[in-house]
């Protein structure tokens, strides 16, 4: 399938993984040309894995050493990280920031943070208020143009965040559950149609922003240079991009206001982040 | 076995024409899988192809040309640590063929940056990379006493600000290698190559590929190493040169693996060359990987595993070697 402008191919020694893969992404395009960016496989460690307690191994054109397996029930999960590994260790064509990032108008806003700061359940939220999300986990700077390209794959929610899209989407599709995985219990959201649809059109970087949950309410402008030094620590391709990387981090800081936001509850970090934009 | 599309595709680059998307597909995965993708990329440059494919290379270009760069920016950290005490920096492998502008160079994956240093300066170029920035990678007293007795390397360094990796050899094969070539003859031919560095002189350098290849590890690789040597012969071929380097490498006893490493290239990227039936299992293992990127062939590649290991150390030591690796909890082929 194509996420954004990267396609993939993921093969799997299970069919489950695969059909999982087929009814979530089912109204995303085919990879350009049939030639996708990046492989993904899901396979079993030795052969007998593949039956006796299944143990799904991540590999495809780009790996870490020493990942650990995981049990067949969170194979989609698999994928999932599979191709966000691709990106993160592969991606050459835009400067990669772990962001999620949601548009209106032609114009996008950026939510970067550490795990835990709410930068997927924000987006989910501000598409279900009308925004069009462009990604909940990667956000892609284009050297030439400055201009955002998005990663709309399926957002992945965890934990609490989980009942609070089920309320706020009833009509949305979900993943199946994928419990008790490294990172607490998740499941994946389908963006809406028009996210889907829109989804090789860039934006232009309106806003940056540095969520943080669980905090009272707070907001404050953040410098370029401290901007600058913390999309570093949020890329994960600056270093590999060299002089392309810094141009494209120097004109987005640059050009593009950045604020810092705490928030103790989702609605009061939209009104937050509604007014920035 | 695509890594037979990637060989056509680089002996003659106007072959990817007929490719169809699947063939493009394939192609990419095990080019990545051989960590050739960038070779390919400048191959078959400017030649008719899906718009997603030339993306792809376009990319690969891009990002070989940055890691050249920072090659040579690890080449010039090292020679800044080792200039104040007068130790040569000679550069090995994928470093050198940027730095030298040779051919093998173009769109080459760099990874570590090897270097080679006379053995009776080891000591005082290990304290001035230590002094440098560099550390130890290998925490286990075990690998560290292993490297230091028996290895043609220091355990490896890494630079703690740049996070990148360097190899101080002082010889090309391990010490426990059968063959033992002529280290003082490697330092005394190596020839300046601008900006005060060094490689190995034009004969040194294929039998210091073929060594690497044939009389040491496991294979993995292989395609890219016989990619270097095709493109180094190419490249330094003049009348007498064939005999000059078969002659150097009878020096350095590695005569053999010479001559295989010289067969072969020619038979994967060159006019074709004769076969030895020895020869066979060597071009089975090379062209294992599938269109998934996969390695096949699970026995040729853990043949050639314990053949490494053979060649590098005596059977009773290989048997303490691996029975150790194994309570560690290393598996050699997964």
């Amino acid at each position: 399938m194509r996420i954004g402008p990267a396609g993939f191919r993921v093969g799997s020694d299970w069919r489950r993984p695969i059909a999982e893969l087929e009814n979530l992404y089912r109204d995303y395009p085919k990879p350009e040309d049939g030639v996708p960016d990046f492989t993904v496989r899901l396979f079993a460690a030795r052969p007998w894995r593949r039956f006796v307690r299944p143990a799904v191994m991540i590999g495809g054109d780009f790996t870490i050493p020493d990942a650990a397996p995981l049990p067949l029930d969170l194979g989609l999960l698999a994928a999932e990280m599979g191709m966000n590994l691709q990106m993160a260790l592969a991606q050459r064509r835009y400067l990669l920031l772990h962001a999620s990032c949601v548009e209106r108008n032609g114009r996008a806003v950026l939510m970067t943070g550490e795990s835990g700061a709410g930068k997927s359940t924000l987006a989910a939220l501000m598409m279900a208020r009308g925004w069009r999300l462009m990604g909940d986990e990667f956000a892609l700077v284009d050297p030439e143009t400055g201009l955002i390209h998005g990663f709309p794959r399926l957002v992945s929610l965890k934990n609490e965040s989980v009942a609070v899209m089920q309320a706020a989407l009833p009509q949305a599709r979900f993943g199946p559950p994928q419990l008790k995985t490294p990172k607490g219990d998740i499941r994946h959201l389908v963006p809406d149609a028009a996210s889907i649809a829109a989804m090789a059109v860039p934006a232009v970087a309106a806003h940056i922003v540095f969520p943080r949950f669980g905090l009272e309410r707070a907001i404050r402008e953040v410098p370029p240079a401290e901007t600058f030094v913390r999309l570093t620590q949020a890329s994960t391709n600056y270093v590999a991009l060299g002089e392309r990387g810094f141009d494209a981090l120097t004109r987005l800081v640059t050009s593009v206001p950045a604020t810092a936001i705490d928030y103790p509850d989702a609605a009061t970090a939209i009104r937050q982040v509604e007014a920035l934009a | 076995m695509s890594a037979r599309l990637l060989v056509a595709a680089l002996r003659d680059p106007a072959s990817v024409a007929e490719f169809n998307a699947a063939g493009w597909t394939a192609l990419i995965s095990a080019a990545r899988a051989e960590q050739m993708i960038g070779t390919l990329a400048h191959r078959v440059a400017g030649l008719p192809m899906p718009a997603a494919a030339a993306r792809i290379l376009d990319d690969a270009r891009a990002s070989a040309e940055q890691g050249r760069i920072a090659a040579l920016w690890e080449a010039e950290m090292a020679r800044r640590a080792l200039a104040p005490i007068g130790v040569p920096v000679i550069l090995l492998k994928g470093t050198a063929f940027v730095a030298a502008g040779l051919e093998a160079g173009r769109g080459r994956h760099i990874g570590d940056l090897d270097i080679l240093v006379p053995r009776d300066r080891l000591e005082e170029g290990e304290a001035a990379l230590l002094a440098a920035g560099w550390e130890w990678v290998k925490p286990d007293p075990y690998d560290d006493a292993y490297y230091r007795r028996w290895m043609h390397e220091l355990p490896p360094l890494i630079h703690r600000e740049r996070d990148r990796m360097i190899d101080v050899h002082h010889t090309i094969l391990p010490l426990t290698a059968a063959p033992t070539p002529d280290a003082a003859a490697l330092v005394a031919g190596a020839v300046e190559i601008g900006c005060g560095l060094f490689m190995l002189s034009r004969e040194d350098v294929v039998i210091h590929a073929a060594a690497h290849l044939f009389a040491d590890g496991d294979l993995a690789g292989g395609l890219r190493n016989l990619w270097d040597i095709h493109c180094l012969i190419g490249e330094f071929d003049a009348p007498g040169y064939v005999e000059r380097l078969r002659e150097r490498a009878q020096l350095h006893g590695l005569l053999p693996a010479v001559d295989r490493a010289l067969r072969l290239s020619q038979w994967l990227y060159g006019a074709g060359a004769p076969l030895t039936p020895i020869d066979r299992p060597f071009v089975r293992r090379l062209l294992g990987r599938d269109g998934w990127g996969r390695q096949r062939r699970k026995v040729s590649e853990f043949g050639f595993y314990l053949r490494g290991h053979l060649l590098r150390m005596p059977p009773a030591m290989l048997a303490r070697h691996l029975w150790t690796k194994w309570r560690k909890g290393y598996r050699p082929v997964g």
